[in-house]
């Protein structure tokens, strides 16, 4: 009712009337977009959490301490029993000896590319590692099959094999993480070092690493994520094996992917109706258990990181 | 402690361009020096040659040379880490180090060159520098807080202490209060002229008055158009440069008719 009488009595438009005036159009636009996005989170958010509820009802019955306890060593048919010790065992030592090569090569080389690279080098340093990041995981796994089998002969197989496939993978991500984070200290920091008289080797590893060290290592974390649910270059390369082993420099090894890919591959367990222990399901129900075990560690993994990244953040008041 | 500094026909490129040409100077001990100038003509570039800190920068050299009790900085076995402990620097921006505490800044001289110190002579030296720069009254109790939970001012006075926990000899001051309030800058003017009973004082300024409020000598530098390098103008003692220069650009930049 105000608006129509303010528009018909002054000719030119009043203050009132600019400022009141309603924009109908710019308000649904808004409100159709506000929908739009929501509506797109949401989308996003049911794989996931469908993804976890699903693991959890499926791998929660078969998760107990015996079952992360023991191996498969001796467990055969519908047995009620097995595990997932070997598994564990594999994975993480596989993983992180694949990090103990990666990060310090690819935290290098990303110190290299921001404090030293200046031109063709640097640029071809680049883009190999963008070349690298792309490499499907297969390939990584026949490399490090291939290299290791120029050294010990056809069908080699160990655990630092499938490391050094890891790592292949792994390299790239950490070098483009960190070096995303090295950009991100401010050049001023670098020139009160300098100007304060310390040499450059010290301001990189004691200002320039320090300053960026929280983000580091939430990128190096990151990157094992990225890798610890790697499945076909591992059966290249460790092969499946159902007894624990601690050695990464001989025999095969067994991982929580391969685990799972190996326990659903058997499928269905032909249970005689006079066998009263046998489970039929058994084999799906322990890969579903493994999986669910592989999402909490890399679960646990990422509050770690979120730890380590709180302890270096900078300015705290101790 | 302070030295003298003897600047000879001294140029600055940066790769194949001329930034600075030909400067010569006397920069006296124990006083403060100001170099003036409109924006681009040089004299921050040249006064992180006095340094070596354009050297950061890929490409920068300079023809020509710096004594410094009678060494030239420039000099083929001079190692330009060692100059930099010696002739310290302050930055535009305070820069404190965000990973540190106030007394971890003021000690970062010291611990990132992996120096050991006792921690008695720690606390000296922390006490000492503060004292020197103004501080130690306004953080004596909060030394262990971030540097960064300082104001502005204060924390370009941390930035001031953690250079003189150094022990240089020379100090150069790259326009120190212009990101700073007056109240700030007030500070900071009474510090330099505290801190040139101990030190040569070298500072760049946009601020003509504080050039006059704080300096000994003034140095104008001038630009004759872009792309042209920087050349100093005329150097005198600032009462003189601020009342009667004897070049014409100089009185026509003092007076406010260009830059």
């Amino acid at each position: 009712m105000t608006t129509t009488t303010g528009r018909t009595t002054a000719a030119p438009p009043s203050t009132r009337d600019a400022l009141t005036r309603p924009d109908t159009r710019r308000k649904l636009v808004d409100r159709v977009m506000r929908g739009v996005v929501t509506l797109a989170f949401l989308v996003a958010l049911v794989p996931l959490l469908s993804l976890v509820w699903t693991a959890l009802v499926n791998g929660f019955d078969r998760l107990s301490p015996y079952f992360l306890a023991v191996s498969m060593r001796g467990v055969f048919g519908g047995m009620d029993a097995g595990g997932i010790h070997h598994a564990i065992v594999g994975t993480l030592l596989v993983t992180g000896f694949a990090a103990l090569i990666s990060v310090p090569i690819g935290l290098l080389t990303a110190i290299y590319l921001v404090e030293y690279g200046t031109g063709k080098l640097a640029r071809a340093v680049t883009f190999f590692v963008d070349v690298m990041t792309g490499i499907p995981s297969i390939v990584a796994g026949l490399f490090a099959y291939a290299l290791f089998a120029v050294f010990f002969g056809p069908g080699v197989r160990f655990g630092a094999v499938g490391a050094v496939a890891l790592s292949v993978l792994m390299t790239p991500v950490v070098v483009r993480s960190s070096e995303e984070m090295l950009r991100l200290v401010p050049n001023e920091l670098r020139e009160a070092a300098y100007a304060l008289g310390v040499p450059k080797w010290l301001t990189i590893i004691k200002v320039v690493l320090r300053t960026a060290a929280a983000g580091i290592v939430t990128g190096v974390m990151l990157a094992v994520a990225r890798v610890i649910g790697e499945t076909a270059p591992l059966l290249i390369t460790l092969g499946v094996i159902d007894s624990i082993n601690y050695n990464l420099f001989e025999g095969r090894m067994m991982t929580l992917p391969v685990y799972v890919y190996r326990q659903y591959q058997q499928g269905l367990v032909p249970c005689r109706p006079d066998q009263l222990d046998c489970i039929a399901t058994i084999n799906y129900d322990r890969a579903w258990a493994a999986a669910l075990v592989l999402i909490i560690i890399v679960l646990l993994l990422n509050l770690l990181a979120r730890l380590i990244a709180r302890w270096f953040a900078p300015a705290r008041g101790h | 402690m302070a030295q003298r500094i003897d600047v000879k026909d001294l140029d600055v490129y940066y790769g194949s361009f001329k930034a600075v040409a030909d400067v010569s100077m006397m920069i006296e001990p124990r006083s403060v020096t100001a170099l003036i100038g409109p924006s681009g003509c040089g004299k921050s570039t040249f006064l992180r040659t006095l340094n070596r800190m354009h050297e950061v920068l890929p490409g920068a050299r300079v023809e020509g040379t710096v004594l410094m009790d009678g060494v030239d900085l420039y000099g083929n076995d001079v190692d330009p880490v060692a100059v930099r402990r010696q002739i310290g620097m302050v930055f535009q921006r305070p820069n404190p180090f965000p990973t540190m505490s106030i007394a971890e800044n003021v000690l970062a001289g010291v611990r990132l060159n992996n120096r050991r110190i006792s921690k008695s002579d720690a606390e000296t030296l922390v006490e000492q520098s503060l004292v020197g720069a103004n501080l130690w009254k306004e953080v004596k109790d909060r030394l262990d807080r971030p540097g960064s939970s300082l104001s502005g001012g204060q924390q370009q006075r941390l930035c001031i202490a953690r250079a003189i926990a150094v022990k240089p000899q020379v100090l150069l001051m790259d326009e120190p209060a212009s990101a700073l309030d007056p109240i700030s800058t007030l500070a900071i003017e009474d510090l330099i002229a505290e801190l040139k009973n101990d030190y040569t004082i070298v500072i760049v300024t946009h601020n003509m008055q504080q050039a006059a409020r704080v300096s000994d000598r003034t140095a104008f530098f001038n630009i004759a158009g872009t792309g042209e390098p920087g050349r100093l103008i005329e150097m005198d003692d600032t009462r003189t440069m601020f009342s009667t220069p004897s070049v014409q650009a100089t009185e026509d930049y003092i007076s406010g008719r260009f830059g």
